[in-house]
Protein backbone atom coordinates (compact mmCIF):
# COMPACT_ATOMS: atom_id res chain seq x y z
CA UNK A 1 0.00 0.00 0.00
CA UNK A 2 1.22 3.57 -0.76
CA UNK A 3 -0.01 6.65 0.31
CA UNK A 4 -1.97 9.32 -2.02
CA UNK A 5 -2.13 12.95 -0.99
CA UNK A 6 -5.88 14.05 -3.24
CA UNK A 7 -6.03 17.40 -3.71
CA UNK A 8 -9.62 18.92 -4.80
CA UNK A 9 -10.07 21.94 -7.10
CA UNK A 10 -12.84 24.16 -7.82
CA UNK A 11 -13.00 26.65 -11.06
CA UNK A 12 -14.84 29.15 -9.08
CA UNK A 13 -15.38 30.15 -5.51
CA UNK A 14 -17.50 26.97 -3.84
CA UNK A 15 -20.92 27.93 -2.47
CA UNK A 16 -21.84 26.25 1.08
CA UNK A 17 -22.48 23.10 0.53
CA UNK A 18 -26.16 21.64 0.41
CA UNK A 19 -27.05 19.11 2.74
CA UNK A 20 -27.13 16.47 0.47
CA UNK A 21 -23.96 17.20 -1.00
CA UNK A 22 -22.42 16.87 2.32
CA UNK A 23 -24.22 13.56 2.70
CA UNK A 24 -22.81 12.40 -0.56
CA UNK A 25 -19.61 13.52 0.41
CA UNK A 26 -19.44 11.69 3.65
CA UNK A 27 -20.74 8.55 2.09
CA UNK A 28 -17.69 8.61 -0.22
CA UNK A 29 -15.30 9.39 2.63
CA UNK A 30 -16.38 6.88 4.88
CA UNK A 31 -16.66 4.34 2.34
CA UNK A 32 -12.72 4.24 1.71
CA UNK A 33 -12.52 4.79 5.67
CA UNK A 34 -14.92 1.53 5.52
CA UNK A 35 -11.83 -0.19 3.41
CA UNK A 36 -9.65 0.76 5.88
CA UNK A 37 -7.65 3.11 3.33
CA UNK A 38 -7.70 6.35 4.78
CA UNK A 39 -4.96 8.18 6.22
CA UNK A 40 -5.67 11.55 6.80
CA UNK A 41 -9.22 13.08 6.14
CA UNK A 42 -8.01 16.31 5.64
CA UNK A 43 -9.60 19.53 5.57
CA UNK A 44 -11.90 21.75 3.38
CA UNK A 45 -10.15 24.64 2.96
CA UNK A 46 -11.62 28.32 3.39
CA UNK A 47 -11.83 30.62 -0.31
CA UNK A 48 -12.20 33.62 1.74
CA UNK A 49 -10.24 33.71 4.49
CA UNK A 50 -6.89 33.40 2.44
CA UNK A 51 -3.91 35.24 1.46
CA UNK A 52 -1.05 34.56 -0.35
CA UNK A 53 2.50 35.65 -0.28
CA UNK A 54 5.54 36.02 -2.79
CA UNK A 55 9.20 37.01 -2.61
CA UNK A 56 9.37 40.97 -2.06
CA UNK A 57 6.97 40.74 0.85
CA UNK A 58 4.44 40.78 -1.69
CA UNK A 59 1.12 39.62 -0.06
CA UNK A 60 -2.20 39.56 -1.69
CA UNK A 61 -5.83 38.61 -0.89
CA UNK A 62 -7.07 35.34 -1.81
CA UNK A 63 -6.13 31.88 -2.76
CA UNK A 64 -3.26 31.40 -5.64
CA UNK A 65 -5.75 31.52 -8.46
CA UNK A 66 -3.22 32.10 -11.56
CA UNK A 67 -4.09 29.12 -12.28
CA UNK A 68 -8.04 29.88 -12.05
CA UNK A 69 -9.02 27.21 -10.00
CA UNK A 70 -9.07 26.94 -6.28
CA UNK A 71 -8.57 24.14 -3.87
CA UNK A 72 -10.98 23.61 -1.71
CA UNK A 73 -9.46 20.36 0.47
CA UNK A 74 -7.53 17.65 0.62
CA UNK A 75 -7.03 14.37 2.01
CA UNK A 76 -4.89 10.89 2.25
CA UNK A 77 -5.23 7.68 1.72
CA UNK A 78 -3.80 4.51 1.02
CA UNK A 79 -3.75 2.22 -2.40
CA UNK A 80 -2.02 -0.50 -3.81
CA UNK A 81 -1.59 1.47 -7.26
CA UNK A 82 -2.06 4.98 -8.42
CA UNK A 83 -4.83 3.69 -10.56
CA UNK A 84 -6.87 2.40 -7.63
CA UNK A 85 -6.36 5.72 -5.98
CA UNK A 86 -7.96 7.49 -9.00
CA UNK A 87 -10.58 5.06 -9.38
CA UNK A 88 -11.66 6.13 -5.73
CA UNK A 89 -11.05 9.58 -6.19
CA UNK A 90 -13.69 9.03 -9.37
CA UNK A 91 -16.37 8.91 -6.94
CA UNK A 92 -15.91 11.97 -5.15
CA UNK A 93 -18.99 14.27 -5.69
CA UNK A 94 -16.90 17.67 -6.56
CA UNK A 95 -16.57 15.67 -10.48
CA UNK A 96 -20.25 16.17 -10.24
CA UNK A 97 -19.78 20.38 -9.91
CA UNK A 98 -17.44 20.41 -12.20
CA UNK A 99 -14.49 20.25 -10.06
CA UNK A 100 -11.29 18.13 -9.91
CA UNK A 101 -9.16 15.84 -8.13
CA UNK A 102 -5.54 15.83 -8.43
CA UNK A 103 -4.22 12.52 -7.70
CA UNK A 104 -0.37 13.22 -5.74
CA UNK A 105 1.69 9.95 -4.36
CA UNK A 106 3.16 10.80 -1.30
CA UNK A 107 7.08 10.23 -1.79
CA UNK A 108 8.74 8.20 1.25
CA UNK A 109 12.23 9.33 2.74
CA UNK A 110 13.54 6.93 0.60
CA UNK A 111 12.39 8.00 -2.71
CA UNK A 112 13.86 11.14 -4.69
CA UNK B 1 -38.48 -11.91 32.79
CA UNK B 2 -36.43 -13.03 36.09
CA UNK B 3 -37.32 -16.51 36.82
CA UNK B 4 -36.85 -17.36 40.37
CA UNK B 5 -34.01 -20.02 40.36
CA UNK B 6 -35.02 -22.94 42.31
CA UNK B 7 -32.24 -24.13 44.28
CA UNK B 8 -29.22 -23.02 46.07
CA UNK B 9 -27.43 -24.99 43.48
CA UNK B 10 -28.59 -22.25 40.68
CA UNK B 11 -28.37 -19.46 42.64
CA UNK B 12 -24.93 -19.76 43.84
CA UNK B 13 -22.80 -19.24 40.74
CA UNK B 14 -24.77 -16.19 40.13
CA UNK B 15 -24.70 -14.78 43.79
CA UNK B 16 -20.88 -15.44 43.51
CA UNK B 17 -20.32 -13.55 40.35
CA UNK B 18 -22.42 -10.61 42.32
CA UNK B 19 -20.32 -10.89 45.55
CA UNK B 20 -17.37 -12.11 45.10
CA UNK B 21 -16.28 -8.74 43.27
CA UNK B 22 -17.90 -7.07 46.40
CA UNK B 23 -15.76 -8.87 49.15
CA UNK B 24 -12.83 -9.03 47.27
CA UNK B 25 -12.98 -5.28 46.87
CA UNK B 26 -13.84 -4.21 50.18
CA UNK B 27 -10.98 -6.45 52.07
CA UNK B 28 -8.16 -5.53 49.31
CA UNK B 29 -9.00 -2.00 50.50
CA UNK B 30 -7.70 -3.39 54.02
CA UNK B 31 -5.52 -5.42 52.59
CA UNK B 32 -4.14 -3.32 50.48
CA UNK B 33 -3.84 -5.29 46.33
CA UNK B 34 -0.48 -6.50 47.48
CA UNK B 35 -2.39 -9.13 49.70
CA UNK B 36 -4.97 -9.70 47.08
CA UNK B 37 -4.52 -13.50 47.01
CA UNK B 38 -5.82 -13.19 51.13
CA UNK B 39 -8.44 -11.47 49.83
CA UNK B 40 -9.61 -13.68 47.39
CA UNK B 41 -8.93 -16.86 49.75
CA UNK B 42 -11.04 -15.19 52.30
CA UNK B 43 -14.01 -14.55 49.61
CA UNK B 44 -13.47 -18.33 48.29
CA UNK B 45 -13.78 -19.94 51.53
CA UNK B 46 -16.48 -18.19 52.68
CA UNK B 47 -18.14 -19.17 49.53
CA UNK B 48 -16.89 -22.79 50.43
CA UNK B 49 -18.88 -22.43 53.59
CA UNK B 50 -22.38 -21.35 51.87
CA UNK B 51 -22.21 -24.79 50.00
CA UNK B 52 -21.72 -26.75 52.69
CA UNK B 53 -24.18 -24.94 54.75
CA UNK B 54 -27.34 -24.47 52.32
CA UNK B 55 -26.96 -27.78 51.07
CA UNK B 56 -27.46 -28.78 54.73
CA UNK B 57 -29.80 -26.58 56.10
CA UNK B 58 -30.81 -24.98 53.25
CA UNK B 59 -30.54 -21.20 51.99
CA UNK B 60 -30.66 -18.56 54.62
CA UNK B 61 -33.63 -15.45 54.20
CA UNK B 62 -30.69 -12.95 52.70
CA UNK B 63 -27.77 -14.96 51.96
CA UNK B 64 -25.54 -11.93 51.03
CA UNK B 65 -26.15 -10.93 54.34
CA UNK B 66 -25.23 -14.21 55.54
CA UNK B 67 -22.17 -14.23 53.31
CA UNK B 68 -20.92 -10.98 54.85
CA UNK B 69 -21.01 -11.97 58.02
CA UNK B 70 -19.14 -15.45 57.15
CA UNK B 71 -16.39 -12.81 55.66
CA UNK B 72 -16.36 -10.46 58.60
CA UNK B 73 -15.64 -13.75 60.59
CA UNK B 74 -13.18 -14.73 58.71
CA UNK B 75 -11.09 -11.81 57.86
CA UNK B 76 -11.42 -11.30 61.87
CA UNK B 77 -9.70 -14.89 62.43
CA UNK B 78 -7.77 -14.45 60.17
CA UNK B 79 -6.21 -11.10 61.29
CA UNK B 80 -6.03 -12.56 64.89
CA UNK B 81 -3.82 -15.40 63.26
CA UNK B 82 -1.75 -13.30 61.82
CA UNK B 83 -1.79 -11.02 65.06
CA UNK B 84 -0.62 -14.08 67.10
CA UNK B 85 2.01 -15.17 64.64
CA UNK B 86 3.38 -11.54 64.15
CA UNK B 87 3.60 -11.29 68.16
CA UNK B 88 4.87 -14.66 69.35
CA UNK B 89 7.19 -15.38 66.50
CA UNK B 90 8.24 -12.41 65.41
CA UNK B 91 8.23 -10.42 68.97
CA UNK B 92 6.98 -6.60 68.93
CA UNK B 93 8.83 -5.72 66.58
CA UNK B 94 5.80 -4.77 64.05
CA UNK B 95 2.77 -4.37 65.55
CA UNK B 96 1.38 -1.01 64.07
CA UNK B 97 -1.65 -2.23 61.44
CA UNK B 98 -3.05 -5.14 62.78
CA UNK B 99 -3.12 -4.60 66.16
CA UNK B 100 -7.29 -4.00 66.07
CA UNK B 101 -9.33 -6.14 64.28
CA UNK B 102 -11.63 -3.38 62.31
CA UNK B 103 -15.36 -3.63 62.12
CA UNK B 104 -15.95 -4.75 58.62
CA UNK B 105 -18.36 -2.52 56.83
CA UNK B 106 -19.82 -4.27 54.18
CA UNK B 107 -22.58 -1.36 54.08
CA UNK B 108 -23.36 -0.12 50.57
CA UNK B 109 -21.06 3.07 50.55
CA UNK B 110 -18.02 1.11 51.64
CA UNK B 111 -18.84 -1.75 49.17
CA UNK B 112 -19.52 1.13 46.25
CA UNK B 113 -16.48 3.14 46.78
CA UNK B 114 -14.02 0.11 47.05
CA UNK B 115 -15.72 -1.28 44.11
CA UNK B 116 -15.51 2.09 42.01
CA UNK B 117 -11.73 1.89 43.18
CA UNK B 118 -11.20 -1.50 42.27
CA UNK B 119 -12.38 -0.94 38.90
CA UNK B 120 -9.70 1.86 38.51
CA UNK B 121 -7.11 -0.52 39.81
CA UNK B 122 -7.98 -3.20 37.16
CA UNK B 123 -7.89 -1.19 34.36
CA UNK B 124 -4.71 -0.31 33.60
CA UNK B 125 -3.85 1.25 30.13
CA UNK B 126 -0.49 -0.73 30.62
CA UNK B 127 -2.24 -4.13 30.09
CA UNK B 128 -3.05 -6.37 27.04
CA UNK B 129 -6.64 -6.02 25.69
CA UNK B 130 -7.10 -9.97 26.22
CA UNK B 131 -5.14 -10.44 29.65
CA UNK B 132 -7.10 -6.96 30.80
CA UNK B 133 -10.61 -8.19 30.00
CA UNK B 134 -9.53 -11.71 31.89
CA UNK B 135 -8.45 -9.98 34.73
CA UNK B 136 -11.77 -7.96 34.78
CA UNK B 137 -13.95 -10.53 33.87
CA UNK B 138 -11.95 -12.06 37.25
CA UNK B 139 -11.96 -9.55 39.40
CA UNK B 140 -14.66 -7.42 38.65
CA UNK B 141 -17.18 -9.94 37.67
CA UNK B 142 -16.40 -13.00 39.84
CA UNK B 143 -16.22 -15.24 36.82
CA UNK B 144 -13.98 -18.73 37.08
CA UNK B 145 -10.75 -19.42 35.21
CA UNK B 146 -13.93 -22.16 33.69
CA UNK B 147 -16.18 -19.42 33.02
CA UNK B 148 -14.02 -17.28 31.15
CA UNK B 149 -12.37 -20.20 29.09
CA UNK B 150 -15.79 -20.89 28.42
CA UNK B 151 -17.00 -17.55 27.16
CA UNK B 152 -13.57 -16.73 25.08
CA UNK B 153 -14.32 -20.46 23.69
CA UNK B 154 -10.73 -21.07 24.77
CA UNK B 155 -8.62 -22.85 27.17
CA UNK B 156 -8.22 -23.00 30.81
CA UNK B 157 -4.32 -23.05 30.40
CA UNK B 158 -4.77 -20.26 27.82
CA UNK B 159 -7.18 -18.17 30.23
CA UNK B 160 -4.62 -19.03 33.36
CA UNK B 161 -1.37 -17.27 31.46
CA UNK B 162 -3.37 -14.14 30.19
CA UNK B 163 -4.66 -13.35 34.27
CA UNK B 164 -0.95 -13.91 35.66
CA UNK B 165 0.78 -11.52 33.86
CA UNK B 166 -1.97 -9.24 34.84
CA UNK B 167 -2.83 -10.16 37.90
CA UNK B 168 1.39 -9.74 38.63
CA UNK B 169 1.53 -6.01 37.75
CA UNK B 170 -2.17 -5.64 39.37
CA UNK B 171 -0.54 -6.57 42.85
CA UNK B 172 3.48 -5.10 42.08
CA UNK B 173 1.29 -1.65 40.78
CA UNK B 174 1.15 -0.60 43.95
CA UNK B 175 -2.47 0.93 43.22
CA UNK B 176 -3.90 2.89 46.42
CA UNK B 177 -7.48 1.60 46.88
CA UNK B 178 -8.55 4.98 48.83
CA UNK B 179 -10.87 7.33 47.65
CA UNK B 180 -10.29 8.26 43.99
CA UNK B 181 -8.03 10.52 42.68
CA UNK B 182 -8.57 12.93 40.06
CA UNK B 183 -5.49 12.41 38.33
CA UNK B 184 -6.51 8.69 38.19
CA UNK B 185 -9.25 9.14 36.83
CA UNK B 186 -7.84 11.42 34.14
CA UNK B 187 -5.35 8.63 33.15
CA UNK B 188 -7.87 5.77 33.61
CA UNK B 189 -11.28 6.72 32.91
CA UNK B 190 -10.78 5.66 28.86
CA UNK B 191 -9.34 2.22 29.85
CA UNK B 192 -11.95 1.72 32.16
CA UNK B 193 -14.94 2.76 29.50
CA UNK B 194 -13.29 0.67 26.89
CA UNK B 195 -12.79 -2.45 29.49
CA UNK B 196 -16.61 -2.32 30.26
CA UNK B 197 -17.70 -1.60 26.81
CA UNK B 198 -15.81 -4.89 25.71
CA UNK B 199 -16.95 -6.97 29.01
CA UNK B 200 -20.28 -6.33 27.87
CA UNK B 201 -20.07 -7.11 24.17
CA UNK B 202 -18.80 -10.58 25.39
CA UNK B 203 -21.66 -11.33 27.25
CA UNK B 204 -23.77 -10.05 24.54
CA UNK B 205 -22.33 -11.39 21.52
CA UNK B 206 -20.41 -14.40 23.40
CA UNK B 207 -20.13 -17.41 21.06
CA UNK B 208 -20.14 -19.48 24.08
CA UNK B 209 -23.71 -21.56 24.58
CA UNK B 210 -24.19 -20.44 28.39
CA UNK B 211 -27.46 -18.47 28.41
CA UNK B 212 -27.25 -17.40 32.15
CA UNK B 213 -23.40 -16.69 31.95
CA UNK B 214 -23.76 -14.34 29.06
CA UNK B 215 -26.90 -12.39 30.72
CA UNK B 216 -25.13 -12.44 33.92
CA UNK B 217 -21.90 -10.93 31.84
CA UNK B 218 -24.11 -7.94 30.42
CA UNK B 219 -25.40 -7.22 33.53
CA UNK B 220 -22.39 -7.43 35.24
CA UNK B 221 -20.80 -4.60 33.05
CA UNK B 222 -24.04 -2.42 32.75
CA UNK B 223 -23.70 -2.34 36.87
CA UNK B 224 -19.83 -1.36 36.74
CA UNK B 225 -21.27 1.41 34.28
CA UNK B 226 -23.66 2.67 36.56
CA UNK B 227 -21.31 2.95 39.19
CA UNK B 228 -19.50 5.50 37.48
CA UNK B 229 -22.50 7.53 36.28
CA UNK B 230 -23.66 7.60 40.33
CA UNK B 231 -20.08 8.94 41.26
CA UNK B 232 -20.07 12.85 40.45
CA UNK B 233 -16.45 12.57 39.51
CA UNK B 234 -16.58 9.90 36.83
CA UNK B 235 -20.06 11.37 35.56
CA UNK B 236 -18.95 12.08 32.56
CA UNK B 237 -20.77 12.25 29.39
CA UNK B 238 -18.97 9.63 27.85
CA UNK B 239 -19.98 6.98 30.92
CA UNK B 240 -23.75 8.00 30.15
CA UNK B 241 -23.03 7.51 26.57
CA UNK B 242 -21.94 3.79 27.24
CA UNK B 243 -24.78 3.26 29.41
CA UNK B 244 -26.77 4.25 27.31
CA UNK B 245 -25.38 1.54 24.74
CA UNK B 246 -25.91 -1.23 27.34
CA UNK B 247 -29.33 -0.22 27.98
CA UNK B 248 -30.36 -0.12 24.28
CA UNK B 249 -28.93 -3.27 23.50
CA UNK B 250 -29.64 -5.09 26.92
CA UNK B 251 -33.43 -4.03 26.17
CA UNK B 252 -33.36 -6.72 22.91
CA UNK B 253 -31.49 -9.46 25.03
CA UNK B 254 -34.82 -11.53 25.14
CA UNK B 255 -35.97 -11.13 21.36
CA UNK B 256 -32.74 -12.00 19.52
CA UNK B 257 -32.64 -15.53 20.58
CA UNK B 258 -35.29 -18.09 20.68
CA UNK B 259 -36.17 -21.18 23.35
CA UNK B 260 -34.01 -22.86 21.12
CA UNK B 261 -31.05 -20.33 21.39
CA UNK B 262 -31.37 -20.01 17.72
CA UNK B 263 -30.27 -16.04 16.91
CA UNK B 264 -33.10 -13.88 15.97
CA UNK B 265 -32.12 -11.67 12.98
CA UNK B 266 -33.16 -7.63 14.13
CA UNK B 267 -35.71 -7.80 11.55
CA UNK B 268 -37.33 -10.79 12.50
CA UNK B 269 -37.16 -10.02 16.11
CA UNK B 270 -40.66 -10.25 18.01
CA UNK B 271 -40.47 -6.24 19.43
CA UNK B 272 -42.95 -6.84 21.70
CA UNK B 273 -40.29 -8.94 23.63
CA UNK B 274 -38.10 -5.88 23.66
CA UNK B 275 -37.93 -4.09 26.83
CA UNK B 276 -39.55 -0.73 27.20
CA UNK B 277 -38.13 0.21 30.31
CA UNK B 278 -34.70 -0.63 29.29
CA UNK B 279 -35.30 1.17 26.04
CA UNK B 280 -36.25 4.50 28.74
CA UNK B 281 -33.62 4.32 30.49
CA UNK B 282 -31.14 4.74 27.60
CA UNK B 283 -32.94 7.18 26.71
CA UNK B 284 -32.54 8.79 29.88
CA UNK B 285 -28.59 8.48 29.31
CA UNK B 286 -28.38 9.59 26.14
CA UNK B 287 -29.33 12.48 26.98
CA UNK B 288 -27.43 12.81 29.46
CA UNK B 289 -24.07 12.06 27.40
CA UNK B 290 -25.33 14.38 25.12
CA UNK B 291 -25.08 17.57 27.61
CA UNK B 292 -21.34 18.29 26.61
CA UNK B 293 -19.78 18.78 23.43
CA UNK B 294 -17.52 15.89 22.64
CA UNK B 295 -18.87 12.81 20.70
CA UNK B 296 -17.49 9.36 21.21
CA UNK B 297 -17.75 6.23 19.63
CA UNK B 298 -20.05 5.55 23.08
CA UNK B 299 -22.12 8.34 21.24
CA UNK B 300 -22.25 7.17 17.73
CA UNK B 301 -22.89 3.34 19.02
CA UNK B 302 -25.82 4.52 21.49
CA UNK B 303 -27.22 6.81 18.68
CA UNK B 304 -27.13 3.99 16.22
CA UNK B 305 -29.08 1.72 18.94
CA UNK B 306 -31.30 4.61 19.69
CA UNK B 307 -32.71 4.62 16.00
CA UNK B 308 -32.80 0.79 16.13
CA UNK B 309 -35.51 1.06 18.44
CA UNK B 310 -37.44 3.70 16.31
CA UNK B 311 -40.22 2.12 14.18
CA UNK B 312 -39.09 2.07 10.45
CA UNK B 313 -39.86 5.56 8.64
CA UNK B 314 -38.46 8.79 9.96
CA UNK B 315 -35.54 8.55 7.67
CA UNK B 316 -34.80 6.25 10.57
CA UNK B 317 -31.43 4.40 7.73
CA UNK B 318 -30.43 7.89 6.45
CA UNK B 319 -29.58 8.93 10.40
CA UNK B 320 -27.84 5.46 11.16
CA UNK B 321 -25.93 5.45 7.87
CA UNK B 322 -24.71 9.26 8.96
CA UNK B 323 -24.03 7.83 12.55
CA UNK B 324 -21.97 4.78 11.17
CA UNK B 325 -20.29 6.85 8.38
CA UNK B 326 -18.93 8.95 11.55
CA UNK B 327 -17.99 5.91 13.46
CA UNK B 328 -15.70 4.42 10.61
CA UNK B 329 -14.27 7.55 10.90
CA UNK B 330 -13.27 7.70 14.06
CA UNK B 331 -12.01 4.11 14.19
CA UNK B 332 -11.92 1.39 11.80
CA UNK B 333 -13.23 -2.09 12.55
CA UNK B 334 -14.21 -4.79 10.20
CA UNK B 335 -17.78 -5.03 12.28
CA UNK B 336 -17.91 -1.28 11.75
CA UNK B 337 -17.67 -1.50 8.07
CA UNK B 338 -19.70 -4.23 7.64
CA UNK B 339 -22.61 -2.40 9.73
CA UNK B 340 -22.49 0.56 7.97
CA UNK B 341 -22.75 -1.08 4.44
CA UNK B 342 -25.91 -2.72 5.06
CA UNK B 343 -27.29 0.93 6.17
CA UNK B 344 -25.99 1.90 3.13
CA UNK B 345 -28.59 -1.16 1.59
CA UNK B 346 -31.19 0.01 3.15
CA UNK B 347 -30.94 3.44 2.35
CA UNK B 348 -29.52 2.96 -1.32
CA UNK B 349 -30.93 -0.46 -1.69
CA UNK B 350 -29.19 -3.72 -2.38
CA UNK B 351 -27.27 -3.15 -5.40
CA UNK B 352 -25.73 0.25 -4.46
CA UNK B 353 -24.93 -1.86 -0.93
CA UNK B 354 -23.55 -4.79 -2.87
CA UNK B 355 -20.92 -2.82 -5.40
CA UNK B 356 -19.94 -1.15 -1.34
CA UNK B 357 -19.91 -4.47 0.27
CA UNK B 358 -17.60 -6.19 -2.11
CA UNK B 359 -15.55 -3.10 -2.12
CA UNK B 360 -14.68 -4.16 1.10
CA UNK B 361 -12.94 -7.45 0.46
CA UNK B 362 -13.43 -9.02 3.70
CA UNK B 363 -13.29 -12.56 2.53
CA UNK B 364 -11.88 -14.18 5.91
CA UNK B 365 -15.20 -12.87 7.72
CA UNK B 366 -18.12 -14.72 8.00
CA UNK B 367 -20.43 -12.07 8.48
CA UNK B 368 -18.88 -10.55 5.24
CA UNK B 369 -20.04 -13.33 3.42
CA UNK B 370 -23.67 -13.41 5.30
CA UNK B 371 -23.93 -9.99 4.49
CA UNK B 372 -23.62 -10.35 0.75
CA UNK B 373 -26.02 -13.34 0.89
CA UNK B 374 -28.45 -10.98 2.61
CA UNK B 375 -27.98 -8.39 -0.24
CA UNK B 376 -28.08 -10.60 -3.19
CA UNK B 377 -31.30 -12.79 -2.04
CA UNK B 378 -33.45 -10.97 -3.39
CA UNK B 379 -31.59 -10.91 -7.11
CA UNK B 380 -28.89 -13.37 -7.43
CA UNK B 381 -30.37 -16.77 -5.43
CA UNK B 382 -27.26 -18.34 -6.50
CA UNK B 383 -24.81 -15.76 -5.56
CA UNK B 384 -26.35 -15.28 -2.07
CA UNK B 385 -26.52 -18.99 -1.66
CA UNK B 386 -22.50 -19.00 -2.41
CA UNK B 387 -22.11 -16.12 0.70
CA UNK B 388 -24.14 -17.95 3.07
CA UNK B 389 -22.54 -21.30 2.56
CA UNK B 390 -18.98 -19.27 2.66
CA UNK B 391 -20.35 -17.46 5.69
CA UNK B 392 -21.19 -20.95 7.27
CA UNK B 393 -17.88 -22.31 6.82
CA UNK B 394 -16.22 -19.42 8.52
CA UNK B 395 -18.11 -18.90 11.44
CA UNK B 396 -17.68 -20.60 14.68
CA UNK B 397 -20.81 -20.59 16.51
CA UNK B 398 -23.03 -23.43 15.78
CA UNK B 399 -26.77 -21.39 16.15
CA UNK B 400 -25.10 -18.69 13.36
CA UNK B 401 -24.63 -21.69 11.25
CA UNK B 402 -28.00 -23.19 11.94
CA UNK B 403 -29.55 -19.61 11.23
CA UNK B 404 -27.49 -19.17 8.16
CA UNK B 405 -28.23 -22.76 6.88
CA UNK B 406 -32.19 -22.26 6.96
CA UNK B 407 -31.96 -19.53 4.85
CA UNK B 408 -29.89 -21.64 2.41
CA UNK B 409 -32.55 -23.87 2.78
CA UNK B 410 -35.05 -21.17 1.81
CA UNK B 411 -33.15 -19.76 -1.11
CA UNK B 412 -32.72 -23.29 -2.70
CA UNK B 413 -36.53 -24.34 -2.26
CA UNK B 414 -37.29 -21.29 -4.04
CA UNK B 415 -34.83 -21.38 -7.63
CA UNK B 416 -35.80 -25.14 -7.66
Amino acid sequence: MKEFMLIFRLSEKPAPPSPEQMQERMNWLAGIAAQNKLVDKGNRLSPANARTVKAGNVVSDGPFTEIKEFVTGYMVLKAASIDEATEIASGNPILKMGGSVEIRAVLTPEEK
Amino acid sequence: MDQQPASYQELLPHLFRLEYSRMTAVLCRHFGLRHMAIAEDIVSETFLKATEAWGAQGMPDNPAAWLYTVAKNKTKDYLKRTSLFETRVKGAIQQQEQEETPDFDFSGQTITDSLLAMIFAVCDPANATESQICLALQVLCGFSVEEIADAFLTSRETIKKRLQRARTSLRDNNFQLGPLQEATIQARLDAVLRTLYLLFNEGYFSKSANRLMRKDLCSEAMRLALLLTENPLTNTTQANALLALMCYQSSRLEAREDEEGEVVLFERQDQSLWSRELIDQGNHYLVNACSGEAVSKYHLEAGIAYWHTTPAGNSKWEHILQLYNQLILLEYSAVTALNRTFAFAKVYGNKAGIVEAEKLGLEDVSYYHSLLGYLYADGDAQKAVMHYNKAIALTKSMAEKRTLQKEVERLEKGTA
